[in-house]
């Protein structure tokens, strides 16, 4: 009879997508893409808010381009090609959230060294893209003014990664008796000091914090801090 | 349903690593999680069964070891464990602090295994 034995292994269980991971965020770094992970629950207003700072971006004079995760449908990546920004579908056929892997393929044939951004829009879901790194070298958080102040503290773990908090739709505010000190208060309470931007993708209020946020951390990502 | 991925990672790396190490069968499998790793235990076991199915994990018990959140609070010069994760804060002191030391654990910790066969060779990466 065989006697029992423990094995020692002590090896993150995602240990296949850190590396993959690992790799993308390196070609991305030396290549000055700065890559944008959106993270939120279904409905906030991802698509608005990315369409938007793809069109912001562009008239800026910066090349642009998206991935976007559904579960099914390809509206998401047609809504967002009316920006004119090269724009990939990953359907993940019911699976709740991206993973490196995926990233790498849909982005193989992308010339990255003629790309200053590159927004990944993740699966709606405010649980399951926590754990999965996908390169980025930011992970944006957004929360909408009609979700309620108090999602940050259902969805700690989700917010806690986060480098970036966007407010949406602030135009729906009074419509939705926000309270935004209430819902800033939160935000920092599971994530002290972390940026937030208040936007609306309608009447266009916050974007321009947000892309000057953008183009500030990419200049970082340009001219990485002297050892 | 993201522990179903989880789940199916889990019995992928352990039975390499059992068959690397000449084991037969995997009786117990000990997984640290953070509670920020945003993983629900109950749906974890219940993909855990669901894949380790017709695997050297088939029967395993899944021991899953709860690591609760640490932070560094540079007031108190001390890591100190939160109470819950709806304030990043020193419990002691109150000072708001991100700099977490613990609780993003998705680890697998050991296998216990059974069989007496040669250990595979090729050293485990």
């Amino acid at each position: 009879m065989s006697i029992p034995r423990i094995l020692e292994v002590r090896t993150s269980i995602l240990k296949r997508n850190d590396a993959v991971a690992r790799d993308l965020r390196r070609d991305f770094t030396r290549h000055g893409v700065l890559v944008v992970n959106m993270v939120s629950s279904p409905g906030t207003g991802k698509t608005a808010f990315l369409l938007e700072t793809l069109l912001l971006l562009r008239r800026r004079g910066a090349t642009v381009a998206a991935v976007v995760g559904d579960l099914e449908t390809d509206n998401d990546a047609r809504r967002l090609a009316a920006s004119g920004a090269p724009v990939r579908q990953i359907n993940t056929h019911g699976l709740c959230h991206l993973e490196a892997d995926m990233i790498r393929t849909h982005v193989a044939d992308w010339d990255l060294a003629g790309l200053d951004y590159l927004f990944i829009e993740n699966v709606g879901n405010l649980v399951c893209p926590t754990s999965w790194d996908l390169g980025e070298s930011l992970r944006l958080a957004l929360l909408s003014v009609t979700e309620g102040e108090d999602k940050p503290l259902k969805y700690p773990a989700l917010f806690n990664t986060a480098d970036v908090a966007a407010l949406t739709k602030l135009d729906l505010a009074a419509a939705c008796g926000f309270d935004a000190p209430l819902a800033r208060a939160n935000i920092a309470a599971v994530r002290p000091g972390m940026p937030l931007v208040e936007t609306s993708a309608r009447t266009g209020a916050g974007l321009d914090a947000w892309l000057d946020l953008l183009t500030a951390r990419r200049h970082r990502l340009l001219t990485p801090a002297r050892e | 349903m993201h522990e179903l991925s989880i789940a199916a990672s889990i019995v992928e790396q352990a039975t390499e690593h059992c068959r690397r190490a000449g084991g037969t069968r995997v009786t117990t499998i000990r997984l640290r999680i953070g509670r920020l790793a945003g993983i629900h235990p109950a749906a974890l076991r219940f993909g855990f069964d669901l894949v380790a199915a017709d695997t050297p994990l088939a029967d395993a018990t899944l021991a899953i070891v709860d690591v609760p959140v640490r932070v560094w609070c540079p007031a108190c010069s001390a890591e100190v464990e939160l109470p819950g994760l709806q304030r990043f804060a020193c419990p002691g002191c109150g000072l708001p602090t991100g700099e977490i030391r613990a609780g993003r654990e998705l680890e697998i910790e050991s296998l216990t295994l059974e069989g007496h066969g040669q250990p595979a060779q090729e050293p485990v990466r």
